[in-house]
Formats: C-alpha cells, structure tokens, sequence
C-alpha cells in the first residue's frame, strides 16, 4: 500500500518532468498521451488506496524521509492518507485524468501543446503534496506549488496583449496571472502567520500532534491562528474581498479553469478548514464568521453572474458561489457536508467547464453568450453534458447537486442561523437561473451565431467519451451520500441533524426545489423561447442602477484599482524619486565615486619606481609596528 | 651574562640596517644584498629563541629561511641577468615602466 | 666570559660590515662586507649552540649564495661606483630608526609569559646535529621535502632566466668585438 502511495504521488511528477524535457519543441500529441497515461496511473492508486481504506478503516502514514532537522524543528516529509485526504486524493485525479484526455483534444491548436502538459501535470502533483502532506509545512509546500502552476497556467497565452477593462475585464491573460498570484500572496502571508503561531505554541507542525494540543492552549491563540489560517483559505478559495482574481483566471485555458479554478485548487481553502477541524471546532466565534462569509459570497456572486455575458465568466462565479456554501457548510461544523459539497461540485463544475471549453473551441474563442443560441443541434453531446451539470449544479434530484447542496441548507436550518438558511435558499433559486440562463442562451432560442458567421463543430470523438465519467460521476455521486457519511465520519466528526429538523427535512427540500425550479422556468421563458418571444437585450434594464452594479462586479475591481493599485502606484513613484533615487541610489554611487576619486587622486603614489613602493611599503610597516606595541602596552 | 634580549636587539638592528638598505639603495643588486641582511637578522632571532627556550623549532625555520633565500636568490640573479640584457641598467630609477 | 666576549665582537663587527654593505657604492665592497658579515653571523649560531645551522649558514650563504653573487656580478661591470641618486635620506633613515627603535624596545621589554613550552625539546647528551636531523625527517619533513622541490624549481628557473643568449657578452659592447675581428682581419 506505501509504494502505492507514492505512486499516487510522483505519477504527476513523472508526467510534468517528462513533458518538461520536450517543453520547447513543436507539439506532439504522444506526450498528451504519456501524460494522461500517468495521471491515469495516480487515479488508480488513489482509487485502490480509497477502497484499501474504506474496507479497513485504517489510515496509511508514510514518512519518505526527513526533510527539515534544525535545532528543536523535526518536519518530515510525510504523507498521510487517511478518509479526508483520499477523498481529495480521488477527486483530483479523477477530475485531472479527464483534463488531461480532454487537452490533448481542446489544445489541438496550440503551439505550447508540451509546455501545457508540464505545467498540468505539475499542478497535479503539487496538488497532491497539499492533501497528503502530514504536516502545515508540507501543506504549504504544496499550497505555493499550486499557486506556481496556477500562475504559470492563467498566463500560459502570456503573449496576448492588454486591453482596456472596458474590452476585456480581466485586461490580458499575464495581467490575470499576476492579479492571482498577488492576491494569493497577501492570503498567504495570513497563512504563514498562522502556521508559525502554530508552531511556536505547539512546537510541532504534524496534524495530529497539534491537534492534541490544542486543549492546552488559550482561547486567544487559537483564536489568532484559526483567523490566520483562514486568511490564507480566503486567498486560495477566493472569498470576499480577495476574490476578485478567481473570475479573471478565467484568461487561462479553459482545461485549466475547469482542473484549477473550479474542481480543485480553489477548494484547498475549503480542504484545509476540514484539515484544522478541530482547530476550528474550538473557536466557534470564527467558525461562525467563516459561515456567514461564505452565504455572503455565495449571494455575492450568484448575483454577478445573473447579469455577466461571458460564458466562462459565468461558471466562474458559480464557483465562487459553490465555494461560499463549502464555506458555510465548515463553518456551522458540517466538516463532512462540506467535504461531500467539495467532491460533488468538483465532478459536475469540471463537466460544466470543459463543455464550455467545447462551446468555446466551437465557435472559435468567442464567448460571449448572446452571440449563440440554438448551438443544441450542432453540439449534440456537449449540449447534454452541460444540461446535466447545470441541473447537478441548480440542485435538481437525483443528481449530485441537490444531495450535497440540500445538505447544506439543512445544516443552516438546524444551526437556527435563519438567516443564512434563507439566504441560501434564495441563491439556489439564483444559482439555477443563472445557470439555466447560459445554458439557454448558448443552446436554445434563436440562432444569432450564424449571422455573426459562426461555423459551430462538435468537439473530437474521443473528448467527449474521456467526459463521460464525469457525467456518471455528476448524477451518481449524490445517491452515495449516507455510505460517504459512514466512511468519513470515522475521521471527521459527525454532524446530526436534530430531531425538530428530521421532521421538516421533506418541506425544506421542498422549498429548495420550488426556488430551483422557479429559477429554471424562468429562465426559460425569458430567454429560451423563439420567434417573437424571443429573447432580446433591453437597454432599459441596462441602464438600471442594479444592473450596472452587478455587470461591472459591484465596482470592487474599481475600487481596489482607485484605492489600492493608484495610490499604492503614486506611493512607489514618490518612493522611487524621494527614496530610491535620493538616499539608496545616492549611497552606493556614492561609495562608488569615493572609491574612484581617491583611487585617482592616489594613483600618483604609482610612479613605477619599485624605490618608491618600497618606501610606501616601510611606512606601512613601521605604523603596524607602531600600533602594535601601542595596544600592548594598552593591554 | 648575555641574554635572549641582546640577541634579540642585535637582530632588530641589523634588520633596520637591511631595511635601510632597501630603502636607500636604488641598484638592484644592492637590494638584493640588503634583503639577505634582513633575512640573516631574522636567523640570528630564531636561533637565539631555539637556544634560550631549548626548542628546536627555531632552528627549523631557519633552515627554511635559509632554502627560501638560497631560492631567491637564484630566481632573483636569473632576472636581473634578463632585466640587464633588456636594459641594461639596474638602476630601479630608470625601470620604471609600470608609472600608472 | 667567552660568550659575552664572542657576543660584542661579533655584535659590533656584523653590524659595522653590514653597514658597509648597505653604505658602500662599491659592489665589490658591499659583497666583501655582506660576505665576512655571513660568516660571522655562523658564529652566532656556534655560540648559541646550533652547529648545524652555523655549518649550512657557512656552506650555503657564504658558499653557494655568495659564489652566485660573485658569479652574477661578472655579468655586471663591478669595476664601476654605482651612481644612485639618494634623494629622501631622511626618510629612509627615519624609517629605519624609527623600526629599530620600536623593535629595539619591544625585544628589550621583559618576556612576561612563562606559558612557553618546547614544542620539540633539545635532548641532553645528543649532538646538536642528531637532533636536527631526527626533527627534520620525523615532524618536519613534508616542508623540507616542499623545500626540496622549490629548490629544484629555483635552480631551473635561474639556469633557465640567466643562460637565454649566453653566447653574448652583456657588459662589452658587441661593436668592439666586432673592431677586433676587424682587426685581425687586417693582420
């Protein structure tokens, strides 16, 4: 079982070297191949791992070898496969097996094919070093890894340029890359705070010796490391206010979207609140707060994405809004819900991307939603993928969705956080309009491509099989709810609903589902309907104050620009003209022109009579002689 | 009773003398001459500290001043030869090619 | 009594030749002085007990190194006062007086530390050169073996600098030779 783990592990490793030895040759559609070979090779031993633990119940800890021994701090580089970490284990091989088959197809173009496969594939691994680790330093390893390859990946199209915001609101693709990185950096300083108040209180960074810790410690310091270490989960899962990159990565491509920034590495937030549960779980005050931001975001950004046109935007914002119910979901202590959410919402988001990426691919990198309709006919099986992932996603039974989503609903009900129930339930309502909407407008209605001389194709054969699984796994995964529940609540701790809830459990579903489908009937009727039904852009909608707010992501880009990036940029030109130039570049010139002027006004002690040197030479002497007897006679 | 200390002036002064030398003379050959005074003031201080403190690590290095002289001075003469040739002077006064 | 005697002669005569040496404009003086004063600095070395390194003082100074020198001087015209131009005396002679002063002072201070132990002690009832030798080829002989091999560097080194175009005559000018040959030419 050990060697499987490490297979799980380096298989991914293996790939990004092997693809990186070719990266700056044309493409060859072999290494596509080797690559996902290899992943598929991870995502059986992370299969068998998962099932060696399911019928066990044993957690597997390995400890490669010993990475960081200095004076008291002992960090191994081990890993820990345990319920929590397989169940991320296979849902990131799973999701990035199918992304890898699926590049090869959606990639076929591009120059930077090899390149592409290095960096997913090195994504993979760092990817998993963060949910294997044994250990914050490991996490964090990892958690810096997948920043890397995120980074490296939004801004893989580095060559595009910038574009007013106006155009283009994520400007260009390494200006998306850059804005990530950055905003990920400030949560990771959170996140290192965090670690370290760990570490100086605990005197240890593996998971289960801080744990059994933590009862030692003053509710103040936990209280200190739980915020910090939720900072850096607010970066890495965009919440509010440091989710502004997570709708601009979408400058990446779309297999990209679909692995990084939906089904996986945006969940490590959510992983690593599940990981420190138990610090959570004793600081109820943040817990509480982790919970409320989550609905906030959740309503947040299914209200951008009721207005947005751009079709990746779009489920990008469903992310932000499925990553603000995982956050919900820990905070009220649903640990477990949480987690299911997180695998669940992987399988069908993923599916919703890559079909977007097919739409995409078909009408040559346009996305702009009101400029298809009617694309059903001429992409058969992406139309029914991404229904069946829109219908995962509004929360319909019996598909995964609903399941996972219901729960966490429910959960907000039994907490008696009312509110937070309510404001769920009413952004599941939003979260299948908005859903429904795209699906509407890219599919149904009139057909607008044509006449803007669109020649829509369905995507290769092969694709859209390698996307199969993940349909099977977005209706099937929810009906194994009450076997996941048994299997991980022997690590995580369970969550009982209470008997008040028990009873009403059948009408909150029911209210979800009205609000669900009330979202679907409307969509359809505003803009699924043809002929004069059909769906047209009012300006006087527009032109409304609600909509402005909500297309232009409630001015928070603008105002980070106005507030952060202006001033930040006149504080670093006075710093440059006042500071730089004035004190740091005049201190080393400075240094430099004395070193010159007395290495000139010297030079004429250089007379190239040896005579003279040795005179100079004598003076030196006698002076050390000097000196020398003068501090001896001191001492 | 003659003591380390006399041996120890007599050395400090003949090797001011070398010094003096070195400085003073301008002829290469001189110099030459001068350093080996300086080197012998050197030997006549190891060998006086050898015998007083009944050590004979003094004497050692000594010799090995004396094989790092006789060294020099045949490296030395093979270059005032070439420096003579060149030259034809050996005065320090007139080889100052080096002026920066 | 001996000692102190053999002590001031020899003080007083090295110091006197060696400031011949560095005084003199004659090479030939200079290297008379320089060598006279070798020898007498050998005797240093008998009075303090180190024969060994007296007998090598006299074989390879006054032997070897001083045959180089005279040899070396052929190549120079030795005839001839060496016309230097002494322009800061004063300063050379402060320098210098100013080191032997200082040095002076620091030898004639008293030796406070009693903590000096022989690293490799004499041994009573052996010859000074047995013990030489024992030391040598026991403690010091990777040194002595280095010395050896920058021996042999040096002599190739000095044959190798000094014997380029022996054929021709350094001190004479070439012309002259070339009037001689003239002139046996003519007879």
């Amino acid at each position: 079982m050990e060697n499987l783990v490490y297979i799980a592990l380096f298989a991914p490793f293996v790939s990004s070297l092997f693809a990186a030895l070719f990266g700056m040759t044309e493409r060859k559609v072999w290494i596509g191949i080797v690559a996902s070979i290899l992943l598929g090779i991870s995502w059986i031993s992370s299969v068998t791992l998962a099932y060696h633990i399911y019928i066990t119940g044993e957690p597997i800890h390995v400890t490669m070898m010993d990475w960081i021994n200095a004076g008291d701090i002992h960090i191994p580089f081990g890993f820990v496969v345990d319920q929590v970490s397989v169940t991320m284990m296979s849902v990131v091989t799973t999701v990035s097996t199918v992304v890898h088959i699926y590049a090869i197809g959606y990639m076929d173009h591009d120059k930077s094919f090899n390149r592409f496969f290095s960096y997913l594939s090195a994504f993979v691994f760092s990817m998993m070093i963060l949910v294997m680790s044994d250990n914050f330093a490991g996490l964090f390893i990892g958690w810096e890894g997948v920043g890397v390859c995120s980074w490296l990946l939004i801004g893989f199209w580095y060559h595009k340029e910038d574009l007013p915001r106006e155009q283009n609101p994520s400007i260009s693709p390494s200006w998306a890359a850059n804005e990530a990185f950055i905003v990920n950096r400030i949560a990771d300083l959170g996140m290192l705070v965090g670690i370290f108040v760990i570490y100086w209180n605990t005197g240890t960074l593996q998971y289960d010796e801080v744990f059994a810790q933590l009862p030692n410690l003053s509710p103040h310091i936990l209280t200190i490391a739980a915020i910090a270490l939720f900072i850096g989960a607010m970066g890495k899962s965009a919440q509010f206010p440091l989710h502004t990159w997570l709708t601009d990565a979408m400058e990446g491509p779309t297999p990209v979207s679909a692995l990084i920034h939906a089904a996986t590495m945006v969940t490590a937030g959510v992983f690593l609140v599940i990981r420190a549960n138990p610090l959570f779980a004793m600081t109820p005050d943040v817990s509480f707060f982790i919970a409320s931001l989550g609905t906030f975001v959740a309503f947040y950004a299914a209200s951008m994405a009721l207005v947005e046109r751009d079709l990746k935007r779009i489920i990008a914002y469903s992310t932000l809004s499925q990553l603000g119910y995982m956050f919900a979901a820990a905070g009220l202590g649903a640990y477990w819900i949480a987690l299911f959410h997180l695998a669940a919402h992987a399988f069908f988001k993923a599916l919703l991307f890559l079909g977007a990426g097919n739409v995409m691919h078909a009408m040559h990198d346009e996305l702009d939603v009101f400029k298809m309709g009617e694309l059903r006919k001429k992409m058969k099986g992406t139309w029914i993928y991404m229904t069946l992932a829109s219908l995962a996603l509004g929360g319909l039974p019996p598909l995964a969705g609903y399941w996972s989503k219901d729960a966490i609903i429910e959960t907000a009900f039994n907490e008696h956080t009312y509110f937070l129930w309510f404001i769920l339930v009413v952004t599941a309502g939003m979260t299948a309009f908005y859903s429904f909407r795209q699906i509407f407008l890219t599919f149904h209605g009139e057909d607008r491509h044509t006449a803007l001389g669109f020649h829509p194709h369905e995507m290769y054969k092969f694709v859209l099989v390698a996307m199969s699984p993940l349909a099977v796994l977005a209706v099937i995964t929810g009906w194994f709810m009450k076997d996941y529940e048994e299997f991980i609540t022997e690590l995580l701790p369970a969550y009982e609903m209470s008997e008040h809830t028990h009873h009403l459990t059948a009408y909150l579903g029911l209210i979800v589902l009205a609000f669900a489908i009330s979202g679907i009937v409307l969509a359809y009727f505003k803009y699924a309907r043809t002929g004069k039904n059909a769906f047209k852009q009012d300006a006087n909608v527009e032109q409304g104050f609600i909509f402005k707010l909500l297309k232009n992501q409630y001015y928070v880009p603008a105002i980070y620009e106005r507030f952060i990036t202006e001033p930040y940029k006149v504080i670093s030109g006075i710093l440059w003209t006042s500071v730089d130039v004035k004190i740091v570049d005049a201190t080393v010139d400075g240094i430099a022109k004395f070193l010159y002027t007395s290495g000139d006004k010297t030079r004429s002690m250089q007379t190239g009579n040896l005579s003279n040197y040795l005179n100079w030479m004598a003076v030196g002497g006698v002076i050390l002689l000097v000196v020398a007897v003068i501090s001896a006679m001191i001492a | 009773m003659i003591g380390l200390s006399h041996y120890l002036i007599v050395s400090a002064i003949i090797f001011s003398i070398g010094l003096v030398g070195v400085l003073r003379r301008r002829n290469l050959l001189m110099l030459f001459f001068a350093t080996e005074v300086m080197l012998n003031a050197v030997n006549i201080a190891f060998a006086a500290i050898s015998h007083y403190y009944n050590d004979l690590t003094g004497q050692m290095f000594a010799f090995f001043i004396i094989a790092i002289a006789a060294s020099e001075v045949a490296v030395g003469l093979g270059i005032l030869i070439v420096l003579f040739k060149r030259y034809g002077s050996l005065d320090l006064d007139e080889l100052s090619s080096m002026r920066g | 009594m001996y000692e102190i005697i053999a002590f001031y002669l020899f003080s007083a005569l090295t110091i006197g030749l060696f400031l011949v040496t560095v005084m003199s404009k004659n090479v030939l003086y200079a290297m008379t002085s320089l060598a006279a004063g070798m020898v007498l600095i050998s005797g240093f070395f008998f009075v303090l007990g180190a024969d060994f390194l007296g007998v090598v003082q006299l074989i390879v100074y006054v032997g070897a190194v001083m045959a180089l020198y005279s040899f070396a001087m052929m190549f120079f015209d030795a005839t001839r006062d060496i016309k230097e131009k002494n322009t800061n005396s004063a300063l050379v002679f402060l320098l210098g007086g100013l080191s032997a002063l200082v040095l002076v002072l620091m030898f004639a201070a008293p030796i406070h530390s009693d903590a000096i132990h022989a690293l490799y002690p004499m041994h009573v009832g052996v010859g000074n050169a047995q013990d030489v030798g024992i030391v040598l080829f026991t403690k010091y002989l990777v040194p002595f073996e280095v010395a050896a091999v920058m021996l042999l560097v040096a002599m190739i080194a000095g044959i190798i600098l000094a014997g380029k175009k022996m054929d021709k005559s350094l001190t004479k000018d070439t012309s002259i030779d070339d009037e001689i040959l003239v002139l046996k030419d003519e007879k």
